[in-house]
């Protein structure tokens, strides 16, 4: 490779970037989206963290921060996912995914759009659940199927949610973004909609004739 | 390792590794000259570090932007942006209007990493603005002078498109030196046919990506005929790139080198040569003038040690990005130029420009229910429209004078973070198996049309030093005053109503809003990181601060490559430009070098 040449004078090494003290490794409060579906809210101590996000190794991504979320509202959480996305012949739930430990990595997130979700969602949650309560007397998560839709109907768009409702129905729209890219991020969610990409071709044939005639442009 | 002696001369210091920095290394490492290189950020290799296939489950937030990775997470662009942690630039006014947000990259390779490889020529009427229509300026060459260098530039890094079209001020590339542009995607055709009625052309795109293998036999030749040294090391590098396979976005970068980046197509034969050394995490602040007023080096800061560093060098090229090349001009102060070196003219930093831009967006029922297809492509645009309102413009009809391109997006692309955000409105808020279905119907259906128009260089646009703020490299920053004309927002809002016909005629729904003002629908300055001008080339040395070569009118052995040089932005994406101005001025560079005038 021409970039070994001696020539070539670089003065910071490439994994130079991401220091962590060794004994800080193993209670990092860092977590491969691989193992998403357990994560757990660790506490670090005495790690020092030295990684610059302008510069993450992006081959093999982690996630820097702490998550937030406590257990209950994970929880509560997984239950408006399945109800946003449930399964079907098709594809499995947004929960059976992980939609709820994606959600907590987003309202963690150190930015201030996620900061501003994090007061939303959580906000929300304590709402949803004083809401049940009022109703039906019951936590959001203990409710019936019926009982749980007829809120979800009240919330579920802006426009035209009731005014005193509105707040819900802004909480109710950030879940349901934030689960809609939990799930069709996964290769489940993709094959539901036929995202057939992502892979090698050895030419681009453009669209298929049974396409063209469907678009009008062939007869 | 070891750093610089600080002892050797070189023939010319480079400063900036990008389109401009990667060509001027490239061509005179060729030709025998020694060349230093210096670059602000850490060294990158695409070949190692770029996530190809890399899925958005594996990014924190599935790969969304944030103020680190503006463009998201597998973005290409290390330690780079509209913000640079430890490295601010402030603005002259608090109104949004007048705000200048300056992109950097501070990586081996600069913007060439992300960038869309869009790589359109400029036309016959886009050097000569000013004596068509008695508005901007007039470069000191025209297009003749750059003609043949664009066609070198498209055979080097290779560009996919088709000749042939004869549109109005947008030039056909001679036959045999495009690649093979790819087939069009379903909703570019249907776009096709909805401007076919509106009379806006549709023609395959530019691009810089290899559709197919370069032929390594034929065009090193063709490019380097004088130079064995310099078919070998092209030779080589075409060899080692492979053809686009269709697949995974180019702005991650591209391992395979199928599309162009300076680091994976200028950089690597320019080490080749042997005569090419390359610093990394060296923040230039000033080139350094001998006592007969010539440039004999630059000042660097190297970021590790935080301690400055002299090179010595016959000649200094700076490229270090348009705005970048100004602030170091400014601050290259001497008796001789108390206002920043090469600045008789008062110049440095002025006529700044960006691209106008604003877009829409529309959702399209005829592409509702189509069976599964693979629509990634050369991840960036098959087909484009460019501007064909010559006459109309000519004739006085419109209410601003220069064009814009259309460029489209849309299609089946791989969900990433906000898929399916925009259902609600849609839907009425649809959830559950109602949800999920819609999301089955409406996926892939939506388009987006952008424009890219010329802005016209002004006088309230530009920058200068900001008496008081300093970086962590103790180097005194840019302040940027900035102004769109009437001719910017007036084109602003001819796109949304341009892009909402072409919406309609496609049976489709404007999903965002329709601005009249161009001031609502305009993208602030910066927004579309076609920074350009700061140290233009003209014909007259009061008036600009380069000539025709974009040699310093005031220092003789001082070049700028990069998109400082330009008199005009015209709606042309700058890089092929640089490019292929970066190697005319490259070749003076030598002939100087053979004439003893360097």
């Amino acid at each position: 490779m021409a970039h070994d040449k001696q020539t070539q004078i670089t003065n910071v090494k490439r994994r130079d970037a991401l220091k962590l003290l060794a004994t800080a490794a193993v209670a990092m409060p860092v977590m491969s989206m691989a193992s998403h579906a357990a994560a757990v809210t660790a506490k670090t101590k005495g790690a020092e963290l030295i990684y610059r996000p302008t510069d993450p190794d992006m081959l093999k991504p982690i996630v820097p921060w702490s998550m937030t979320l406590t257990q209950a509202e994970l929880d509560d959480l997984a239950v408006l996912a399945d109800i946003i996305i449930p399964a079907d012949a098709q594809s499995p739930s947004a929960a059976s995914l992980g939609a709820q430990h994606f959600i907590n990595e987003w309202v963690s997130a150190p930015y201030p759009q996620q900061k501003a979700d994090l007061v939303l969602v959580r906000g929300g949650l304590v709402w949803l659940n004083a809401e049940a309560k009022k109703r039906f007397d019951k936590a959001f998560a203990k409710l019936s199927t019926d009982q749980q839709k007829q809120i979800c109907d009240d919330i579920c768009f802006e426009p035209k949610a009731a005014a005193h409702l509105k707040h819900g129905a802004r909480f109710f729209a950030k879940v349901r973004d934030l689960t809609a890219t939990a799930f069709y991020t996964t290769e489940p969610g993709m094959a539901d909609i036929g995202y057939i990409g992502n892979k090698p071709m050895p030419s681009f044939d453009g669209p298929s004739d049974e396409v063209l005639r469907k678009l009008k442009l062939k007869s | 390792m070891s750093g610089p002696s600080g002892q050797q001369e070189y023939d010319v210091i480079v400063v900036g590794s990008g389109a401009g920095g990667g060509m001027s290394a490239l061509i005179l490492s060729i030709a025998g000259l020694k060349v230093l290189m210096l670059e602000a950020g850490r060294h990158y290799d695409p070949v190692t570090e770029t996530p190809m296939f890399n899925l958005p489950k594996e990014a924190p937030l599935r790969g969304a932007s944030t103020p680190d990775k503006p463009f998201g997470f597998y973005d290409a662009t290390i330690d780079g942006g509209w913000q640079v942690p430890g490295e601010p630039y402030t603005q002259a006014s608090r109104d949004p209007q007048q705000r200048f947000d300056w992109w950097r990259a501070r990586m081996l390779g600069g913007r060439t990493n992300h960038w869309g490889r869009i790589s359109l020529r400029n036309g016959e009427y886009d050097f000569k603005p000013y004596s068509r229509d008695g508005l901007g300026l007039d470069w000191p060459i025209n297009y003749a002078d750059l003609a043949p260098y664009y066609d070198k530039t498209e055979m080097l890094i290779g560009v996919y498109g088709e000749t042939g079209h004869g549109l109005e001020n947008t030039p056909d590339s001679p036959e045999g030196i495009l690649q093979p542009a790819p087939k069009p995607r379903a909703y570019e055709l249907l776009a096709k046919k909805s401007c076919d009625e509106l009379n806006i052309p549709v023609i395959p795109a530019h691009l810089a990506i290899l559709s197919q293998r370069q032929d390594h036999t034929r065009l090193p030749a063709k490019l380097f005929p004088n130079s064995a040294l310099g078919q070998k090391v092209v030779a080589d590098s075409m060899q080692s790139r492979a053809a686009c396979f269709w697949a995974t976005p180019c702005g991650r970068g591209c391992s395979i080198k199928a599309n162009f980046q300076s680091t994976t197509v200028l950089i690597p034969p320019a080490l080749a040569t042997g005569n090419l050394t390359i610093i990394t995490d060296a923040m230039v602040r000033e080139v350094t003038l001998n006592k007969a007023g010539k440039a004999d080096g630059v000042i660097y800061i190297d970021k590790n040690s935080r301690q400055e560093v002299k090179v010595k060098g016959r000649a200094v090229v700076v490229a270090a990005s348009a705005a970048e090349t100004a602030r170091i001009f400014l601050n290259s102060r001497s008796p001789l130029f108390p206002d920043g070196i090469a600045n008789s003219s008062g110049l440095v930093g002025k006529y700044l420009m960006d691209t106008v831009g604003a877009g829409v967006s529309g959702q399209i029922p005829a592409l509702e229910n189509l069976p599964p297809m693979n629509e990634d492509g050369a991840s960036g645009m098959h087909l484009y429209q460019p501007w064909w309102l010559y006459k109309q413009q000519k004739a006085g009809k419109l209410n601003f004078a220069r064009g814009y391109h259309i460029e489209m997006s849309g299609g089946r692309g791989m969900p990433g973070a906000g898929a399916f955000g925009g259902l609600q409105s849609f839907t009425e808020g649809a959830y559950g198996a109602d949800f999920k279905q819609a999301c089955r119907r409406y996926y892939g259906t939506f388009v987006h049309f952008a424009g890219r128009g010329e802005m016209i260089p002004n006088e309230n646009s530009y920058a200068e030093l900001d008496p008081t703020v300093v970086d962590q490299w103790g180097i005194p920053v840019l302040k940027f005053h900035w102004q769109w004309s009437e001719h910017e927002i007036n084109q602003a809002a001819h796109m949304q109503k341009t892009f909402a016909d072409i919406i309609t005629g496609m049976g489709g729904k404007v999903t965002s809003n329709i601005e009249t003002d161009g001031r609502k629908a305009i993208a602030s300055g910066g927004s579309i990181i076609h920074e350009v001008g700061g140290t233009i080339m003209g014909a007259d040395r009061r008036k600009s601060v380069l000539n025709q070569h974009c040699q310093a009118w005031d220092v003789p052995n001082l070049f700028v490559a990069d998109g400082a040089p330009f008199a005009s932005n015209a709606d042309k994406n700058p890089t092929l430009t640089i490019l292929a101005l970066a190697w005319r001025t490259s070749d003076y560079i030598v002939e100087q070098f053979k004439q003893r005038n360097i």
